[in-house]
């Protein structure tokens, strides 16, 4: 570390080159409160020598004050630097520590373990290319240590250090150690990590922190530092097509015209043909300046200023790229959240949206289904609260140039500002363009709907049966339709099931799928009506936001809604396909009214209770509402 | 591919931040406090602009108790630079005769630093301001954000702080609410110390070692910049080889006794050393949780 004693000036002068070449590598650290995370850093900061001696003498000071290690050093109290978390004896907020080794210089992001303050530890997971999550061994793995590791996985980490801490106390056991190895790889499995190194250690005595243990011979991986020194620290996401986020247009006089940015995937050399991902236009780079006179080539990191052959009209917020492989443009996507806001997420109000360079008005669409950080579970949502993560359609003012955040952690991400406070109340990681309305223009028709209708002599609408599986919703839309039919009615009946075979084979039942199938078997029923048809729909439709979405894509009075009323006991007792049998026995998982909700309409338009009529006179009951409009 | 050493890396996001308030704020400025931070910071703010001037003032607080030296290296760099340079001083303070003896360092440092700065950014409508700390210099540094949101009354809330992520900044303020701005908060002294040698960056010489005249005070060495300062009778000012790791007022920053008279000497003495930087300020050592304390009244 020292650049010992030697007293020539080229020694010096190499030795500072050295200093000077090491790339660096930014990982984080996480787990649970008393795993060891501080104590970990601590022992990294007294190993690689970065706590000096003054620092030493206010941390024994600190430690017979505020401590929680007895006699020893408390080292949480170096990386706690709040007053209010060393009352508490808690981290809050993430610390960024320093220090560096011979091959690379490091700087940690250490985070808190609480739930509540999830919002924090994305904020270090979100500059991290590395993350060590620690967990203590006499443990195993908690509940912290999948919600971080999954927390980091959504941020775009791939590289993950397990770092089983305190073998210790539990004589260095083997066995012990790979029982936990293999259970954290399982599970990790579907977090799309790159690289998972298990190291066990002791922080407090070092053993495989800095140098390889004596305590410990049967392990023969590297020690965490120097598995720090050698995992990969780049290559997140395919950033290798080029990106250029425009950030400022620098234009000191009639002679200049730079965009200047720093580069987000890829290289730039002079020559090279460029696109505006906004406007489409094309046009090649003349000069790569910057002050320390024009490059031939920049890549990926560099801050540069580019000047443009020709007069472009690219401003902030639009963004170079190559033209064979260009970002999406779009004011519609899908992409992952974050919610850090005191306020729930409401899908409908309007957020501002910041990319990294471009800022529009935005609003959630479509809240798809949030995730369960502790099980991975999806669930249905109608709105986020603080620290919870969820799957949004968004929909934006003007298009935004981006791509899709596991390939570029720069363009595919952006925060939500709320609109009155300026405060950051979310986050966001972009999936996929939604290419709904792009290009696509209405085509005025010359026959309409009223004069479908009229020819029928029927008022189109759309009667939707929804309600538990076995409550009686087909057999009373049957008979509906039979009545309907006969009284000289043009009707069409969907059913659940029967879509299932067709138009929606391809979803399944979890609650993303749900709510697609919901979707679409709405704007099948829409263009029902719009051919003057009154359509009958029976589907369970468990949640209350797609049947509200259903009703808001019809024409106003054209929905009704029916809720077809029977107690889950009655369901489970007629079970006429014996789904309920197999729910019950765990053979179906996301089977309504056993392991996946249902939501009871609110104000139906109709409810049918079946316990006290036959499905012929519930279905009367629809004929004689419908004749009533 | 085009692979960045550590400090191109520490460069190039500090470019970035630089264009990003740039580009997002009606009226910034540069806390200038001449030492060898601001003088990076400087640096790589010509850096981000050039061939273009820089597009915000240059913003000094004075005490009228920095060392000599200091002042007349900020008048040569203001204009070598080509910068605009606005001096403050808190006027009243200086009429009510504050000095750092006889009102104490904390109370001096109050209201001719943070008191003054708090006039300047309301005097001129500052609406951003960029600073020159580092997370490495001390623990509540370490917890705070590169844009660093600052009520109306210049206050940081350490508990509330809005979530940074990526390097998409958060850059929205009401008005007279501002944002400091920490271009090196990823920096480290050695990184400094490094990027100093590396682009041959101006600093003013007492952060090289020579001979200046010294009195020792509460265990520190002080050097005697002006007749100001007040001494012992028995008290004569000697001659030592000394160098200054930090720079402030004169009176508050203590001198270590070095032989490191070139950049190449310091940055070996400095990756070698075994105590921190703020070692050498007075006004740190107060009392536990000083800084922060500071920082929440609005100090840089």
């Amino acid at each position: 570390m020292t650049p010992g004693n030697t007293s020539s000036n080229s020694a010096i002068a190499e030795y500072l080159r050295q200093q000077e070449e090491k790339p660096l590598l930014r990982f984080m650290t996480c787990g649970s409160v008393d795993d060891g995370k501080s104590t970990l850093i601590g022992r990294l900061l007294h190993d690689t020598k970065l706590i000096f001696e003054d620092q030493l003498a206010a941390l024994k000071k600190d430690s017979r004050r505020h401590g929680t290690a007895g006699d020893d050093m408390d080292y949480a109290l170096l990386v706690d630097g709040l007053e209010a978390e060393r009352e508490q004896g808690i981290t809050i907020d993430v610390a960024y520590r320093f220090f560096a080794t011979d091959k690379r210089k490091f700087i940690v992001a250490d985070t808190p373990g609480h739930e509540e303050y999830t919002h924090n530890m994305a904020t270090g997971a979100s500059t991290a290319n590395l993350a060590v999550v620690l967990l203590d061994a006499q443990q195993g793995a908690r509940t912290q240590t999948r919600r971080h590791s999954f927390i980091a996985s959504l941020l775009g980490i791939r590289h993950v250090i397990l770092a089983i801490n305190k073998m210790d106390l539990i004589g260095f056991d083997q066995t012990r150690f790979r029982s936990i190895a293999g259970e954290y790889r399982a599970f990790a499995e579907e977090l799309g990590f790159r690289t998972i190194d298990i190291i066990p250690i002791s922080a407090r005595h070092g053993d495989n922190v800095a140098a390889p243990s004596q305590n410990m011979r049967w392990y023969e991986g590297p020690s965490l530092l120097s598995a720090l020194e050698t995992v990969a620290p780049e290559d997140n996401g395919v950033s290798q097509v080029f990106r250029f986020p425009v950030q400022y247009v620098s234009r000191p006089n009639a002679e200049f015209r730079g965009l200047a940015g720093q580069i987000a995937g890829g290289e730039v050399a002079r020559g090279d043909v460029v696109m505006s991902a906004k406007s489409g236009e094309v046009t090649t780079i003349k000069r790569i300046v910057t002050a320390d006179g024009d490059a031939d080539l920049a890549g990926k990191g560099q801050a540069v200023t580019l000047v443009l052959d020709g007069e472009l009209d690219i401003s902030r917020g639009d963004m170079l790229a190559s033209p064979e492989n260009p970002p999406h443009v779009a004011d519609q996507f899908q992409a992952h959240v974050i919610w850090f806001g005191t306020d729930p997420l409401m899908p409908g109000r309007g957020y501002i949206l910041r990319t990294e360079t471009d800022v529009c008005l935005t609003s959630i669409t479509d809240l798809r289904h949030s995730i369960d950080i502790n099980t991975f579970v999806r669930q249905a949502a109608r709105s986020l609260a603080r620290n919870e993560i969820g799957v949004c359609n968004f929909s934006t003012q003007t298009p935004i140039a981006f791509d899709a955040y596991k390939d570029n952690r720069s363009t595919g991400n952006f925060i939500l500002v709320d609109r009155s406070s300026n405060l950051t109340v979310g986050a966001g990681m972009i999936d996929f363009p939604l290419r709904r309305s792009r290009n696509v223009r209405w085509q005025a028709l010359a026959v309409t709907k009223k004069s479908r209708s009229a020819l029928m002599n029927q008022r189109p609408c759309v009667i939707w049966f929804t309600g538990l599986s076995a409550s009686g919703k087909s057999t009373i839309a049957n008979s509906l339709e039979t009545q309907l039919h006969a009284m000289g009615h043009h009707t069409i009946l969907l059913d659940g099931d029967n879509l299932r075979h067709g138009l929606n084979r391809d979803l399944g039942f979890t609650n993303a799928d749900r709510v697609e199938n919901i979707r679409r078997t709405a704007e099948v029923a829409r263009l029902m009506t719009d051919a003057g048809l009154i359509v009958i729909v029976s589907f369970i439709s468990p949640f209350s936001s797609e049947r509200q979405f259903a009703r808001e894509i019809m024409a106003e009075g054209e929905f009704i809604e029916v809720f077809v009323d029977t107690p889950i006991k009655e369901c489970i007792r007629r079970d006429p396909k014996g789904l309920y049998k197999r729910a019950l026995a765990g053979e179906i998982e996301n089977f309504t009214g056993i392991d996946s909700a249902y939501e009871i309409p609110q104000n139906p338009e109709l409810s049918l209770d079946t316990m006290l009529a036959d499905p012929e006179t519930l279905a009367k009951r629809v004929v004689d509402f419908l004749a009533a409009r | 591919m085009v692979h960045l050493t550590h400090l191109q890396s520490l460069e190039a996001e500090a470019i970035h931040i630089f264009r990003e308030v740039a580009a997002t704020f009606a009226n910034p400025a540069m806390l200038y406090s001449v030492g060898k931070d601001s003088s990076v910071m400087l640096h790589l703010a010509m850096k981000a602009f050039y061939p273009a001037r820089l597009p915000f003032p240059l913003l000094h607080v004075d005490t009228t108790w920095k060392f000599k030296s200091m002042i007349a290296f900020r008048d040569r760099i203001a204009e070598e630079y080509d910068v605009d340079l606005i001096v403050h001083t808190n006027r009243q303070g200086l009429a009510d005769g504050i000095d750092p003896f006889t009102h104490g360092a904390d109370y001096y440092t109050h209201v001719m630093k943070t008191e003054a700065l708090r006039q300047a950014l309301d005097l001129h409508g500052f609406d951003a301001a960029f600073g020159g700390a580092r997370r490495d210099e001390e623990k509540s540094r370490a917890k705070e954000r590169i844009f660093s949101f600052r009520d109306e009354k210049h206050g940081w809330d350490p508990k509330n702080q809005r979530p940074e992520m990526w390097k998409t900044y958060t850059t929205r303020v009401a008005p007279k609410q501002s944002m400091r701005v920490f271009p090196l908060s990823n920096w480290t002294e050695a990184d400094i110390w490094l990027y100093i040698l590396k682009e041959a960056i101006p600093i003013v010489p007492l952060y090289l070692a020579a001979k200046r005249p010294v009195v020792e005070k509460d265990g520190m060495l002080i050097m005697v910049d002006d007749n100001r300062l007040p001494l012992r009778p028995d008290q004569v000012a000697r001659q030592e080889r000394v160098r200054f790791r930090t720079l402030g007022c004169y009176p508050l920053t203590a001198a270590m006794r070095s032989g490191a008279s070139t950049i190449e000497e310091v940055v070996a003495e400095t990756l070698a050393s075994r105590t921190s930087e703020r070692h050498g300020r007075i006004i740190d050592r107060d009392e536990n949780a000083s800084m922060e304390r500071k920082k929440k009244e609005g100090y840089f």
